[in-house]
């Protein structure tokens, strides 16, 4: 069974009214909900992906305890995606539920920024990685809270303690590894500069992203970027740790554009409902 | 980790009730036990209140002196309420 969708009749058809743009799968900006699916998608991906990473660590935690920890952050995670991707199946109309997304969607479909597909490395660069998502991800659902969406805003509620808890944690683990010994500072360094280069991208104000935040669904990441460094330069100082040096950003993972480790990760998670897609458990 | 002190746990179920202790967690200092005994003890709704204390710093009677410790209490019944008969007459006690 061949794993890429097939190309509908209506597929053409958008690709014809698009051009040559190569983005004829782009939202339509002037049609609410297109945008906003594409918004929720984006939402979705990154806790669904992140969730994953974590789970990935089930049974491989230095210690139980910190096996459960991340297993509880992971499924904290798991449990937003699947507000967010079934409300955008919803929007979509198509008949898709979050199941349907997060196991039937190939790699170019997916929405997540590039920080949270990245492999989870050593405990130092998972606790990197984690620490600067989800001191974006507060702000962020901070500012949802107040969308107009109320569904969105209702989930960015919840999930709100959810995420402070992950950003106390994580940042707890940047500071007790930068000041730890010489070999976790090393290592908490060596997680910092590989995660560096994707904060740039959290930040990213597309088109999308105006319109979202525009029409009051969405949140101007812009704005609250000062909230964030302060954060990010406090905990760093706290652990004796310098910020890494500004890289080149990498961008894209919200049209799509992934690196290598996105198809991997999907490869495992979306094996099952792929090979048995009516198995129940 | 190996060498990881242990906490022992104890948990405030809800309001107005005792903390109870739980169980024990390995942690590296005060607040990473604090967060390791809410991840293993407190994820399913479990309690409002969490206190952890290095189990090194408890002090533990002797179980080799179980007879002087505990035996004596064996024969005191007058030690319980019910030991005593109350007047009928008395009615708030």
């Amino acid at each position: 069974m061949p794993s890429l969708p097939p190309i509908r009749p209506e597929d053409e058809a958008a690709a014809r009214v698009r051009g040559d743009t190569g983005a004829f799968d782009a939202p339509v900006l002037e049609d609410e909900d297109s945008v906003r699916f594409d918004y929720l998608l984006r939402l979705g991906d990154d806790s669904l992906i992140l969730g994953q990473r974590l789970g990935e660590w089930c049974g491989h935690a230095p210690s139980v305890e910190v096996d459960l920890s991340l297993a509880n952050m992971g499924l904290d995670l798991i449990g937003q995606a699947t507000f967010f991707l079934d409300y955008a199946g919803k929007v979509e109309g198509r008949g898709r539920d979050g199941d349907r997304l997060a196991f039937h969607r190939d790699v170019l479909d997916f929405r997540n920024c590039w920080l949270v597909e990245q492999p989870n490395g050593d405990f130092a660069q998972t606790m990197a990685r984690q620490f600067l998502f989800s001191t974006w991800q507060k702000l962020l659902f901070e500012h949802l809270v107040g969308s107009r969406d109320e569904l969105i805003a209702a989930v960015a509620a919840k999930a709100v303690k959810e995420v402070a808890y992950h950003e106390e944690l994580s940042a707890e683990w940047v500071i007790r590894l930068g000041d730890g010994t010489d070999e976790s500072r090393a290592r908490m360094k060596e997680g910092l500069d590989w995660m560096w280069r994707f904060v740039p991208e959290l930040f990213e104000m597309d088109e999308v992203a105006q319109e979202m935040a525009q029409r009051g669904i969405g949140a101007d990441a812009a704005a609250f970027r000062p909230d964030y460094d302060r954060k990010v330069q406090s905990v760093l100082a706290q652990a004796g740790l310098e910020a890494p040096n500004d890289q080149r950003p990498i961008l894209g993972g919200r049209r799509g554009h992934h690196g290598e480790h996105l198809g991997h990760l999907l490869a495992v998670m979306q094996f099952l409902p792929r090979t048995y897609p009516d198995a129940t458990w | 980790m190996n060498d990881w002190p242990l906490w022992e746990v104890f948990v405030r179920a809800k309001g107005g009730m005792s903390h109870r202790h739980v169980g024990s967690v390995h942690a590296p200092d005060a607040g990473i036990a604090i967060r390791h005994a809410r991840d293993t003890y407190t994820r399913r709704m479990e309690g409002v209140s969490l206190w952890v204390v290095p189990s090194a710093s408890i002090t533990a009677s002797d179980p080799a002196e179980d007879g002087p410790m505990f035996d004596p209490a064996a024969d005191k019944v007058y030690r319980h309420p019910t030991f005593y008969n109350i007047p009928d007459d008395i009615k708030h006690i």
